[in-house]
């Protein structure tokens, strides 16, 4: 069959979805081919605005390739310390009580550096929503080995495949959090294909919406695809991500202990 | 009438943004994306369309790059089947029917 | 408001209450933690809120973030805890979050660590000294106005004699002067208009309002600190006129020191005492005026010689500079030892004078 054209919108139809979601002010970003994390920030921006939560959420980011979220997304940021944010969220909630605040850290900045913060505030039941997007790897700073790092699975630090007897194993947050008595909600959605991205959606509207209804701490783990830290050619993430990750984290809701 | 691929939506492609991961190929549940062989200005292959498309957004969904605007026709348009064209022809056509 | 017997602890909790603070959080670590049980007690419901943190990370984060809510916030600890702080008083100095850091120390007067900082880039920390508790409330409530004058984190340098010691205060509000308001405090309220806003210690701004970046404004950050530096010292000084010995101490130490000075007076020694009331910033100027007529520099601190780097900057070689001071801890390790005596002061400033 021949190619069409694609360079103009067509007449006699209506545009369905676009490239720029309205809360975003740009598409352009400096992220890997294939890197899973511009889709999380997608679902994170249109949730804010299909709740009409643009004008009261403030987002408390940390340290890793998401972070420019803070300047593609148009509302109130804090970009703060390595594995922090839940500690700074919960400042912020304390005084504002009346905004949405969530977190978006990677799986280096919260199950590594920062796993006593967000244990912590669940413990606590902080109305808040922590998002840890987990690629199981330190990719900002090239590819090394986090507290998420599957069994096998070969990073900088790790180059033989991550050995129990040399490195342990991974550390299940979201199994970890939902074992606390603060939590009200957790889930862990995947960005791997359109299925398992419309129902990540679902899982982040829902823990927005129970933490307006002031119903506790709630959690969102997104698995995304990392070709370049997985050593992987772009378009094989979404296998790699299945094939291993999902059997470390599975995906679905979790219930509450 | 015989043949005619019923296509009921359409995409728009920012060339110059896509990075060539080809998520789209396998992403697209009527299958009718597929990567081009020219480079965009960063050397990166990029989609290109065929008719067949459903405006499942699949496509829109699974880009990295924000890439893709969707379109939903009105009327959906058959294409008519073109027997002796390789999947990589290159040269566009205009709809032959609209249904 | 009459003045009351307080404790060091209440004093300085009531001030920052009256000061406006209304988030606090700590953990436990003596002598600070009476201030952290005070302001749970103070700081409930409409007050405020008060954590009693899982860490020390954990509470100067979270108070950095509701400062960065806007509200006014402060967080303490002292030693170890101070030194877990330091992180996070680096990233408010470079992302312009104000709040106020209660050191309350124990035996050893750990200088450097309040104003060498011990965090990341280019910052200083305004520090100010307290010699009682009297001054203490004062400071109090001039640092929350100069944190927010200057969006920048401070602190205070006090002790286990301040925190445990009563004295006669007011802590009633202290007028330092109008503030602006703090619109650049994240509630967000602009997001969605295109100029929603940022707190960046990397100041990259938005897509559509790019900010000037890390290079730009960490040189901003370091000129501001220039100006403060120019503008907030702060000193007290005894009988330096004629001096021919200046003892220079700071925080507890100074009454101990000023009551000897006065005592070798009576006994005719032409000896003055300085104290910086700013260990940053280090009062430079007014030392080397009040050391002008010294024959001898003598340092009074209890650790093994830490202001005297900069009593030595300040005086630079005019005079020499001795070290009259030392470790001294108690038995407990929570407060100062023996040498914090006039007895031991006395006899020390002498030894310097007789070796002359």
């Amino acid at each position: 069959m021949s190619i069409l054209p694609t360079d103009a919108p067509p007449a006699g139809a209506t545009k369905v979805a676009a490239t720029k979601a309205t809360l975003q002010l740009s598409e352009d970003h400096h992220l890997c081919p294939g890197c899973g994390h511009p889709v999380a920030w997608r679902l994170l921006m249109e949730v804010i605005a299909e709740l009409s939560l643009a004008d009261k959420v403030i987002g408390v980011v940390g340290h890793g390739c998401y972070t420019n979220i803070v300047s593609l997304a148009d509302i109130d940021f804090l970009q703060c310390l390595h594995g922090r944010a839940p500690s700074v969220a919960t400042g912020v909630k304390r005084v504002h009580p009346e905004v949405a605040v969530f977190t978006l850290q990677g799986d280096g900045d919260m199950s590594s550096e920062g796993l006593q913060e967000v244990l912590h505030c669940a413990a606590r039941g902080e109305k808040i929503t922590c998002i840890m997007l987990n690629n199981g790897v330190f990719g900002d700073t090239g590819g090394q080995m986090t507290s998420a790092t599957v069994v096998g699975q070969r990073t900088k630090t790790s180059l033989e495949g991550r050995d129990p007897e040399r490195h342990g194993y991974p550390v299940p947050v979201a199994e970890l959090v939902s074992r606390m008595p603060g939590t009200a909600y957790v889930a862990r959605g995947a960005v791997n294909n359109a299925g398992s991205i419309a129902k990540t959606k679902r899982y982040l509207r829902r823990a927005f919406e129970m933490q307006t209804t002031g119903a506790g701490f709630t959690f969102v783990e997104v698995l995304t695809m990392c070709p370049t830290g997985w050593f992987l050619p772009t378009a094989s993430g979404p296998e790699y991500m299945v094939t291993t990750f999902e059997k470390t984290f599975p995906p679905g809701e979790i219930a509450r202990d | 009438m015989t043949g005619g691929v019923v296509t009921r939506g359409t995409v728009v492609i920012d060339v110059e943004r896509c990075k060539g991961c080809e998520l789209c190929i396998a992403a697209c549940r009527p299958g009718v994306l597929s990567m081009s062989e020219e480079l965009n200005t960063s050397g990166y292959r990029y989609p290109l369309l065929r008719p067949g498309c459903t405006a499942c957004q699949a496509c829109h969904a699974v880009c990295p790059d924000y890439v893709f605007d969707v379109f939903k026709y009105e009327q959906p348009i058959v294409y008519a089947d073109e027997p002796s064209a390789e999947p990589d022809a290159g040269d566009t056509h205009d709809p032959a029917e609209v249904h | 408001m009459p003045a009351r017997l307080m404790q060091g602890s209440d004093a300085i909790s009531e001030a920052a209450v009256t000061a406006g603070c209304s988030f606090f959080a700590g953990y436990p670590m003596l002598p600070f933690t009476e201030l952290l049980e005070n302001m749970s007690r103070r700081l409930t419901g409409p007050t405020g809120t008060c954590m009693n943190a899982e860490s020390e990370i954990e509470g100067v984060n979270m108070v950095l973030g509701a400062a960065a809510a806007g509200a006014r916030a402060a967080t303490g600890s002292c030693g170890q805890g101070i030194a877990l702080m330091q992180e996070a008083i680096a990233e408010a100095a470079l992302n312009e979050v104000p709040f106020v850091v209660f050191n309350l120390a124990r035996g050893q007067q750990d200088y450097f660590q309040a104003t060498r900082g011990g965090g990341w880039g280019d910052y200083r920390t305004i520090t100010l000294a307290p010699k009682d508790v009297a001054e203490a409330v004062e400071h109090t409530q001039l640092l929350f106005h100069l944190a927010d004058l200057y969006r920048s984190p401070v602190m205070m340098y006090g002790d286990y004699l301040i925190a445990h010691t009563y004295m006669s205060v007011d802590v009633a509000q202290k007028d330092y002067g109008t503030l602006p308001a703090k619109d650049w405090a994240l509630d967000g309220s602009l997001g969605g208009t295109g100029h929603s806003r940022q707190v960046w210690t990397w100041r990259m701004g938005k897509a559509n309002d790019p900010g000037v970046g890390p290079d730009r404004h960490w040189r901003y950050i370091a000129e501001k600190f220039e100006r403060i530096a120019e503008a907030e010292q702060r000193h007290e000084s005894n009988q330096t006129d004629d001096a021919d010995y200046v003892v220079v101490s700071f925080g507890s130490s100074a009454p101990f020191v000023d009551h000897v000075v006065e005592e070798l007076r009576e006994d005719g020694h032409r000896v003055g005492s300085f104290r910086p009331i700013t260990l940053w910033p280090f009062p430079e100027a007014a030392l080397a005026a009040a050391t002008q007529t010294a024959k001898r520099v003598l340092v009074f601190e209890v650790n093994a010689g830490q202001m005297i780097d900069d009593v030595r900057l300040s005086v630079a070689g005019r005079c020499p500079v001795t070290f009259i001071g030392g470790v001294s801890v108690d038995s407990s390790g929570m407060r100062q030892g023996d040498l914090l005596t006039v007895e031991a002061i006395r006899s020390r400033i002498l030894e310097a004078i007789e070796g002359d």
